[in-house]
């Protein structure tokens, strides 16, 4: 290392040091800025997952008006199956249906004595139809509407769901997009803080950046330890962030797994630890070392 | 060596122009020592920053080894101010630094050695009288030894130009009289001084040349002058 690059280091650390009010200060205000913009990364797993879980349960079903023959079942099948938008079929025949309706209503006297009442089964075999994503599911019950075997239908489920799946789906556009609005928002207000934190730090040194200037330094020789000043906190803020994240993680993901199961919030941010530590490091590292600079320019005029 | 040419400055307060310096002409030699006395706001001061180039003069040209000093572009200004030494008239120490450091930085600006530095650095501390306060801060040293600290800052790098501006103003008799002994020695082994002041006593027992401005004007300028208001 060159004597200079050590002075320069040095002499940020120094500043660091003894500047150590002002210096926990703007760590401070780091913390909380790369805290934001980690937890909106968190949160954006979170709510990505969520959507992935929805999607997942929503899906549709074809009732038959008498029980179809194998050769219909089939063919229909064969026919759902074409569709490029159809990823799951289950078809579920009259006495399937039966045994799932008890096996759900053991215990429930009124609806096991209406049941009994009703004598024979009342149910319909029905067809059980994923899509590959909720939105196609128009697209499959429209083929469905004209398709050969209409006549053998009684009802498509679809109708019936299509203003819960459509509420759904506007709900999750509408988090989605206030969230990406928000963190835009709070990302910009975290920055404009840790700027402005380190414009006052150096604020602070504008006089001896001005002497340092009429005894001979070059800018890169007083511009350096300021930088490096910058660059220090900004580490010290990532760490700390990072501890904080592990330890509150560590506690509560098991909590966070109950609410949203399979989410696994904590092996997710380890899983992408690197990913975590760079974006942290961009947003300390480099927003101490962008703010320095930035700040410093008026004063090194001299 | 330095050149004054019809040099000019005019500060601007509000809507009413303030002149400090007006058409001052003079040359200083190689080796030379000069007082520059005068009444506070005679532009003792702005003459010393139009020097090391901290302003721009309103008109005139001031020339250092047959360059103009306002022409030189600013990433090239920091090798020109290490020819010069100034002792600022508000010390102008860095507040977060010991003294030792603070008379170290004008050394590893130049990328002297750290061996070098050292040697230096407690050679002229002693010269100053500051030794045992090399590891204070500067808020942590009385006036005088501020000063004091300052010339040192001024004298390490063994600048061809020292530039003095009130260097003796804290001093008491004692410490004044040596420092402007140090002067002298260091005027004696070939370095160019250039004194500003308003102490009578100093001015009149050096017998070294005197430039004299009242009003932003030269109004004498004698080899071996006297203090005379």
């Amino acid at each position: 290392m060159n004597a200079s690059l050590k002075r320069v280091i040095k002499s940020g650390w120094q500043g660091f040091r003894r500047n150590s009010g002002l210096s926990l200060a703007t760590v401070f205000i780091m913390i909380m800025a790369i805290s934001l913009v980690t937890a909106l990364f968190l949160l954006q797993k979170t709510s990505n997952h969520l959507v992935a879980t929805l999607s997942e349960k929503v899906d549709m079903a074809v009732y038959f008006a008498e029980e179809p023959s194998l050769d219909e079942i089939t063919t229909i099948q064969a026919e759902l199956t074409s569709l490029p938008e159809v990823k799951n079929l289950e078809y579920i025949s009259k006495e399937d249906a039966l045994a799932k309706f008890v096996d759900r209503h053991q215990g429930e006297e009124v609806i096991m004595d209406s049941l009994e009442e009703v004598g024979g089964n009342p149910l319909l075999s029905s067809l059980n139809i994923k899509a590959f994503e909720a939105t196609q599911y128009a697209a499959i019950s429209s083929f469905i509407d004209s398709s050969s075997f209409k006549s053998i239908i009684a009802k498509v489920d679809y109708n019936e769901k299509k203003p819960a799946i459509d509420k759904l789906f506007s709900l999750t556009s509408t988090i989605s997009n206030t969230g990406i609005a928000l963190s835009i928002v709070l990302a910009i207000v975290a920055v404009l803080i840790a700027f402005n934190t380190v414009r006052i730090a150096i604020y602070n040194s504008r006089d001896e950046i001005e002497t340092m200037r009429l005894v001979g330094a070059s800018n890169w020789f007083i511009r350096g330890p300021f930088l490096v000043q910058g660059m220090i906190g900004g580490l010290l803020a990532v760490l700390i962030t990072f501890l904080v994240f592990t330890a509150a993680l560590w506690f509560l993901s098991p909590k966070i797994d109950i609410v949203v199961p399979g989410l696994h919030l904590f092996s997710y941010f380890f899983g992408s630890f690197l990913m975590v530590i760079i974006l942290q490091l961009a947003a300390g590292v480099g927003l101490g070392a962008v703010a320095s600079w930035l700040a410093m320019r008026k004063y090194l005029k001299v | 060596m330095i050149s004054f040419q019809n040099i000019s400055k005019v500060y601007q307060a509000g809507t009413k122009p303030i002149v400090a310096l007006s058409n001052v002409s003079f040359e200083v030699q190689p080796g030379e020592f000069v007082s520059v006395v005068g009444r506070s706001g005679a532009g003792k001061t702005t003459l010393l920053k139009l020097f090391l180039a901290e302003e721009r003069p309103s008109a005139g040209h001031i020339v250092f080894e047959s360059q103009d000093i306002h022409q030189i572009k600013p990433h090239h200004l920091p090798k020109f101010r290490r020819d010069i030494g100034v002792v600022f008239q508000d010390y102008k120490l860095l507040p977060s630094k010991t003294t030792y450091e603070n008379i170290a930085y004008v050394l590893e600006v130049m990328g002297a050695s750290d061996a070098d530095i050292a040697n230096d650095v407690v050679r002229v501390l002693d010269l100053v009288g500051l030794t045992n306060r090399a590891q204070s801060f500067p808020e942590e040293l009385s006036g005088g030894e501020r000063q004091r600290a300052a010339i040192a800052r001024a004298l390490v790098h063994q600048p061809k130009v020292i530039l003095a501006d009130e260097p003796t103003g804290n001093l008491d008799p004692y410490h004044t009289k040596d420092i402007i002994k140090l002067l002298t020695r260091i005027n004696e082994m070939g370095t160019t001084v250039i004194l500003a002041t308003h102490n009578q006593d100093i001015i009149n027992s050096l017998e070294k040349r005197v430039i004299t401005l009242e009003e932003g004007k030269i109004i004498r300028d004698e080899e071996r002058g006297r203090f005379t208001i």
